[in-house]
């Protein structure tokens, strides 16, 4: 291997680990506050991509559909809750939040989605179509669970990520879609080629990921989400609802997920099921950080793609086989290191 | 739950049985090929059963197990012409060496490892499958031999058929025999209850260890089936998503019960039929759009029926009474001859946390047949103490004498070995258990049947008289009546009487008892009261921590009285009563 083939390596090395690693805050954050293991954050990604492609095709996405769906569920979900509760003035409030809301942006995604939408703008409208599934399907499918253990909040995170392929198969279809790239340009460092768009995705990505840092460090909010993730009934008596917690920390997983996948859309082609793998990709990241820490997630989720990276131009055939085998000697080394077993729960 | 304590009748076994035999007699051929997939699927579903339901461990990636055992006899009986029993016997120790390392270095760390990493290793070694040079690729390996069953070669499905349930339903068996015994109550107790098995001389990690490798042993077994039923092998059947399903049919059937993992493995089996015919028809397109239904329906099986579909089976069946426990002879005793000098002796112990020091070289003795009660104002540091005692904290200096040999450095169960049995401040019972087995678990130690013994039944004898011992603990605490009860069901005075009799099933030559009268009501205080001092009578050594001076005056025969780690007095109570820096201690002075 020449040093031109080293560096070419390494630049999509980092340009992939930084891609893994805003995936990796993601689950970290996501499992900081609701102890959930969120399985299904890779067809979030998969979502910001395909969406993208659709609006680039100058027709409303597959994920309008989706939306609509969810949308109309989870209204009547919290319909019938209200009802049981007989709490009757609540129902129209609930109404426009969980259906109203997410309607009125499925029309204005509907509305905007022409030939003549500018690239931009087109990022913007497949960000907040796929965001606001976040919450949605938080609603849905784990809010009802949330005192539930870390396991049974897995197997349901499974269940999700099976529920939301099969969907995606449907709205989306099996053909595979590329995203065009925000630049194309190129530009020489010695002998290394250096390409703007891989510049942007990393500068993106350490920006993300030190916006998050401060905001659960430094702000009264992200205390607050951070204080639901130790004890809910605590944190409820002080004032923080762990429903509210759960659903904006969704809100602001999902943003980063389908942001993910608008930067991995020039790189790879992206079919309905790609997003498990990625997402898994993320995993072995944040698991490097026992799930709780960003830097270290961070760190781990950039080893991953590095490793890919470099996997891939020595073993093709094995690159995922290498990749995801890493998590064994991880596992060993933090099994090593952590001297007590802890309680589960 | 085992099937002896369920509502099964005998009936129901008899008609399930019949309809198993009679379908390959006359149903046809396509439904004996689903009878044999839904043989094959129960036989995973069951080892996940084990793990997920009752040890409170799961994995998705069993699928990988099952393809380790058809790809070994595959390889095996192709290439190298080896007998396919054989192979089964070096796919079984595969599987054991693989799942030994996989649980050594997962199951040590909290429950959401274990899953996470069968998800990447489970895809790993199907993409492996799909990739090795001699494993076929993605075409597979043909030309895999039939079984040879003593000289009849089993070609025919329906005689195959017979072979599958044979097996399915040892397994069924021996699981469920491994639920109702020594080692089947310490895996009940795995899930959430660690502390308390430890407590009671479990190796929880070694048993989480065993339990995942059985689990996959099945898996193993299932693959090895698979292979010599299809006769050939490809990757697809072994991959993350089917190693999903088999975890959504034990939780869909019910993993709570041996049976769930059979009716799960039959709804999931006949829904995969029904779905894949009649969701492209009605979508108009094609693809996997079962998984959609499967993925909604364990959503709602979850937020809806947490146990699955079996509890609703096993409510129409009609209930069986338990019979009584029969007496046995006593299990061994320990040798609880009074020592020279007190029973316990804790000399100058001292427990730091940083900077707090929570006990203060604090001293004191318990002679043999007396109750101490060990006693202070909240935040004394007693809890403290207790776990110094029972091993739950080590201590920072200092030292624990018992009956002459020093405690310092012993792991709970080692003191639980040595003879001193205690209970926990709050209630730690297995709730779905009933009594019996509860208190049962305490005897763990005095026991020896291991896991296989247990599976294939032999251990009947010492199982007898383990209940017989735990049937005499709770007669001796009162509660004979609710022998048969699921503790989870007694009012909370109750099931710290449960706890007591728990700890004497230990035989333990001293009792630490962590506030047994807080949450009481006035009336249980004074049976708790009554049922100490009969304890007494019968020569037990009592340690009592406890913070309601008039339950402990009442019972104790000297008083130590801590404040702020430290003693503050020792002496009978009526000296206690009367002890000037006490009341100061206790109600800021009078």
């Amino acid at each position: 291997m020449d040093f031109s083939i080293f560096a070419l390596l390494t630049q999509d090395g980092i340009t992939n680990g930084a891609i893994y690693a805003l995936l990796a805050l993601a689950l970290v954050l996501v499992f900081a506050v609701t102890r959930v293991i969120w399985i299904p954050s890779g067809e979030f990604v998969a979502y910001g991509t395909l969406t993208l492609a659709g609006l680039q095709l100058g027709r409303p996405p597959g994920t309008i559909g989706l939306l609509i769906g969810m949308a109309v569920v989870a209204g009547a979900m919290e319909v019938y809750g209200c009802a049981r509760r007989g709490d009757a003035r609540q129902i129209l409030r609930q109404l426009l939040v969980w259906t109203g809301i997410p309607l009125a942006i499925a029309g204005a995604a509907w509305w905007l989605a022409t030939p003549s939408l500018p690239f931009w703008a087109q990022i913007l409208v497949a960000l907040a179509l796929v965001t606001v599934l976040g919450p949605l399907h938080y609603r849905i499918a784990y809010q009802p669970l949330a005192e539930a253990s870390v396991l049974v909040l897995l197997i349901v995170s499974v269940a999700v990520h099976f529920a939301l392929t099969g969907l995606g198969l449907w709205f989306f279809g099996a053909e595979g879609s590329r995203t065009p790239a925000f630049s194309s340009e190129t530009f020489q460092v010695g002998e290394i080629i250096v390409s703007v768009q891989g510049l942007f995705v990393v500068f993106t990505s350490i920006a993300l990921i030190a916006a998050l840092y401060l905001f659960f460090g430094r702000t009264l909010f992200g205390k607050a989400l951070r204080a639901t993730a130790l004890n809910r009934v605590g944190a409820r008596l002080c004032g923080v609802s762990p429903n509210l917690a759960g659903a904006l920390t969704f809100t602001l997983a999902a943003l980063l997920c389908a942001f993910s996948g608008v930067l991995i859309g020039p790189i790879t082609t992206v079919y309905y099921d790609s997003g498990f793998l990625v997402s898994l990709k993320g995993f072995v990241g944040a698991i490097i950080g026992g799930l709780v820490s960003y830097p270290l997630a961070a760190a781990g989720a950039l080893l991953v793609g590095l490793l890919e990276a470099f996997a891939s131009y020595w073993a093709s055939a094995f690159k995922e086989v290498i990749v995801f085998t890493l998590i064994i000697p991880v596992l060993l080394w933090r099994s090593l290191t952590s001297h007590h077993h802890e309680e589960d729960e | 739950m085992t099937a002896r304590e369920l509502p099964f009748g005998t009936w129901g076994y008899i008609g399930f049985l019949i309809v198993l035999a009679g379908l390959p007699l006359v149903a046809p051929p396509f439904w004996v090929t689903l009878g044999n997939y839904v043989g094959l699927y129960s036989i995973v579903a069951l080892g996940l059963v084990l793990l997920t339901g009752v040890a409170g461990q799961t994995s998705f990636g069993q699928a990988a197990f099952v393809g380790l055992g058809a790809y070994t006899t595959a390889v095996l009986c192709t290439e190298y012409a080896l007998s396919p029993w054989l192979s089964l016997a070096v796919g079984i120790a595969l599987t054991t060496a693989l799942a030994l390392f996989l649980g050594f270095i997962t199951l040590r760390m909290k429950g959401h490892y274990l899953p996470l990493a069968t998800i990447a290793w489970g895809i790993s070694l199907a993409m492996l499958f799909g990739n090795v040079e001699g494993l076929g690729g993605h075409t597979g390996l043909t030309g895999i031999p039939a079984l040879d069953l003593f000289g009849y070669e089993m070609r025919n499905e329906r005689f195959y058929y017979f072979l599958i349930w044979g097996i399915a339903l040892a397994a069924l068996w021996a699981t469920d025999n491994l639920l109702d015994s020594r080692p089947g109550r310490a895996i009940r107790a795995l899930r959430g209850q660690l502390e308390m098995a430890e407590a009671f001389g479990v190796d929880t990690v070694r048993l989480k260890i065993i339990v995942f490798v059985y689990a996959a042993l099945l898996a193993c077994v299932s693959g090895w089936l698979y292979a010599h039923l299809q006769r050939f092998v490809n990757p697809t059947p072994f991959g993350i998503n089917q190693g999903i399903e088999y975890l959504f049919m034990a939780v869909v059937g019910g993993a709570g019960s041996v049976w769930g993992a059979v009716i799960g493995a039959t709804l999931i089996t006949l829904a995969k039929q029904v779905l894949q015919d009649v969701l492209p028809t009605l979508l108009g397109k094609s693809g996997n759009f079962e998984v959609v239904v499967f993925g909604l329906l364990m959503i709602i099986v979850l937020q809806r029926a947490r146990e699955g579909v079996w509890p609703w089976i096993a409510h129409l069946l009609p209930e069986r009474t338990p019979p009584p426990v029969p007496d046995a002879e006593p299990l061994a005793a320990r040798d609880k001859a009074p020592t020279a000098g007190p029973l316990l002796e804790v000399k100058a112990a001292r427990k730091q946390f940083g900077g707090l020091i929570a006990v203060n070289d604090l001293s004191f003795t318990i002679r043999g047949g007396e109750i101490l009660g060990l006693i202070g104002p909240n935040g004394a540091g007693k809890t403290t103490m207790f776990n110094l005692i029972s091993g739950a904290l080590p201590l920072t200096a200092g030292e624990v004498v018992f009956r002459g040999e020093s405690l310092g450095g012993c792991k709970p169960f080692e003191i639980a070995r040595r003879g001193i049995g205690r209970t926990f401040q709050h209630v730690r019972l297995v709730p779905r258990m009933s009594v019996l087995e509860n208190v049962a678990l305490g005897a763990y130690l005095r026991g020896k049947a291991g896991v296989l013994r247990s599976a294939m039944r032999l251990d009947r004898v010492e199982e007898k008289r383990t209940h017989a011992e735990a049937a005499r603990a709770i007669t001796r605490v009162g509660l004979a009546a609710h022998i048969h009860d699921a503790a989870g069901s007694l009012p909370l005075g109750r099931q710290r009487v449960v706890e007591i009799a728990r700890a004497l099933a230990a035989d333990p030559a001293l009792l630490l008892l962590d506030e047994p009268a807080a949450g009481l009501r006035y009336l249980e205080k004074q049976e708790l009261a009554a049922l100490l001092r009969q304890l007494k009578a019968d020569g037990m050594t009592v340690l009592l921590v406890e913070h309601d001076m008039d339950f402990v005056m009442g019972v104790t025969d000297r008083l130590v009285v801590m404040d702020f780690g430290e003693k503050l007095a020792e002496g009978v109570p009526a000296e206690i009563q009367k002890n000037p820096v006490v009341l100061e201690a206790y109600l800021g002075g009078v």
